[in-house]
């Protein structure tokens, strides 16, 4: 009988050097996902192919909603469609009774055509065209406005459907975090954000009804939420004496961090992420603290990749096995960064779907691009992977699937595993026709010999 | 490929290797040590991969990749 065979390896010793790389992050291997083989679901919708547990959705949402809830009476969710819109996503999130949070106006018209109601959307964003301003106004969105021109062109678009619209402001504000997003909204401390409600309280066609802010994206430091909840609660206190108004709603944004493991930090998210409860904690507790009971408004969270990164996963394929004129091992697989947009700035967790024998080495992980930008993980601790061998990259559930962009290949299938375990294709693989639709080609171009 | 470094390793069964004239070790598992005794054998890359096909489990396509993998690492490492 012939000897089981293991890769050769052979490896320098170094001694008294530490190993930079987060050695156990990227170890072990996993057959299934959420209780399906991994074979299976390559066989049902090929590689690469994007997986989204619907139970994950569930639970990291109920989660986050019932301990909000619990300690915030007036708490609210609203799903941030820019982070995973798909139309299964969104129904999920909105059969858990999420409204939707909307950045465009292309946004705006799939939570309607998805059946979601005008009143039940949150319209912010640096950009809304004047058209779409009536339409929200006429429907009766929350519409948080950014800028003193969009203040005007808000005003017209009220007097053009004849109403008087409430709105909302967008505010920025230092809360002790670098870099600070001062870009959009009104700013605090140089008391634009009161100037703004000034002009809209003078304004015939508006009035307030609402504060909103983001503070930021992946925010490690709960204690950000707590300035900004104080800041804007003060806020909400000038505005009322000076205006005689009554605030209906705060809107805290979204900004949690979700179990990925952002480049250039040394700690494994386990480690480095705090769990979303602090900073719920932050939230709820600061107000709490800051409020009369008698004068709880609505307070709203936007909550996106930290519900949805961890229900997402990509599976791919490696391709090909080289070893770089250095020394480096590497692999080519085929799925590249223009699927994976937050690969920009992750370091994604990799799992390979067999048990694999041979010395691990930091290997890097390419697309099949052919370009080279297109570095799916720039180091990953793996063993020696034959060809063949799938590739499960996670978190992937937030921004990619919106992001994405289409280039020299088709973009892939993304499949939903059913709270009951069956599966189902929620967006297919592009075909040839997607990508030319909308192509015209003019008549004298039309013929050519070669 | 330059096979005279390899006499003056020494080459343990357990899978360490010593270098006198740099002063560096390695560590490699036995599929590797098998390929240094056929190194040392003067046999030439062809003759390994079909040896390691004779003694173990695999596809010419898989041992193929392998030991020219495993060759390339010894250059990398000086060692050939
Ligand atoms: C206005 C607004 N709300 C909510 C979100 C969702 O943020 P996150 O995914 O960080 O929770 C974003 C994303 O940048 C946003 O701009």
């Amino acid at each position: 009988m012939k000897k089981e065979y293991i890769k050769p390896y052979i490896k320098k010793q170094t001694a008294g050097i530490m190993n930079k790389f987060g050695v156990s992050y990227n170890k072990g291997h996993r057959e299934e996902i959420e209780g399906v083989p991994v074979g299976n679901l390559t066989d049902k919708f090929g590689s690469p192919v994007f997986v989204i547990s619907e139970k994950v959705i569930r639970e990291r949402y109920r989660k986050i909603y019932s301990y909000f809830s619990n300690k915030y009476p007036k708490a609210k969710m609203s799903w941030s469609y820019k982070t995973n819109y798909l139309d299964a996503v969104c129904s999920i999130m909105h059969q858990e009774g999420e409204t939707a949070e909307v950045v465009s106006d292309f946004e705006y018209q799939k939570a309607r055509r998805l059946g979601v109601p005008g009143n039940k959307i949150i319209y912010n964003g640096p950009y809304k065209p004047i058209e779409s301003l009536e339409v929200a106004f006429d429907e009766g969105a929350i519409v948080n406005l950014d800028n003193f021109d969009e203040i005007i062109k808000a005003e017209e678009a009220a007097k053009a459907i004849n109403k008087k619209a409430a709105v909302g402001i967008r505010v920025n504000m230092d809360t002790g975090v670098y870099p600070q997003w001062s870009r959009f909204g009104f700013n605090l401390e140089n008391n634009s954000a009161f100037n703004a409600v000034k002009r809209i309280q003078h304004s015939e066609n508006l009035y307030l009804e609402g504060i909103h802010c983001h503070i930021g994206t992946f925010m490690l430091d709960s204690n950000a939420y707590r300035e900004a909840v104080r800041k804007v609660v003060h806020l909400m206190r000038k505005i009322e004496s000076e205006f005689k108004i009554s605030i209906k709603y705060l809107d805290f944004g979204g900004g949690f961090p979700s179990m990925n493991k952002l480049k250039g930090t040394y700690l494994p998210p386990e480690v480095a992420v705090p769990p979303v409860e602090e900073f719920i904690d932050a939230v709820a507790d600061t107000l709490l603290e800051e409020l009369k009971p008698d004068e709880y408004p609505d307070v709203y969270l936007e909550t996106g990749r930290a519900i949805i990164d961890e229900a997402g996963w990509l599976i791919s394929t490696v391709d090909a096995v080289k070893r770089l004129p250095d020394g480096t091992k590497s692999y080519i697989i085929d799925a590249g960064v223009n699927l994976l947009y937050t690969s920009t700035w992750y370091n994604y967790k990799v799992e390979i779907d067999r048990e694999l024998h041979g010395a691990y080495e930091n290997s890097i992980i390419y697309g099949p691009l052919c370009m080279n930008i297109d570095v799916v993980v720039e180091s990953a601790f793996l063993p020696p992977l034959p060809r063949g061998t799938r590739l499960i990259l996670s978190p992937m559930g937030a921004y990619n699937v919106t992001q994405w962009m289409q280039f020299i290949r088709y973009r892939p299938a993304v499949a939903m595993i059913m709270e009951d375990g069956s599966t189902e294709e929620i967006r297919r693989p592009e075909t040839l026709d997607d990508v030319v639709g909308p192509e015209r080609i003019p008549e004298k171009l039309k013929k050519f010999e070669l | 490929m330059d096979r005279d470094k390899l006499s003056v390793l020494a080459i343990s069964d357990s899978g360490f290797i010593f270098d006198p004239v740099t002063g560096h070790s390695y560590t490699a598992n036995a599929t590797g040590l098998r390929i240094f005794e056929l190194l040392k054998e003067d046999k030439s890359e062809d003759d390994i991969k079909s040896v390691l096909m004779e003694e173990f489990e695999t596809t010419e396509d898989e041992v193929s990749v392998d030991v020219d993998d495993f060759i390339e690492n010894l250059k990398k490492y000086f060692l050939i």
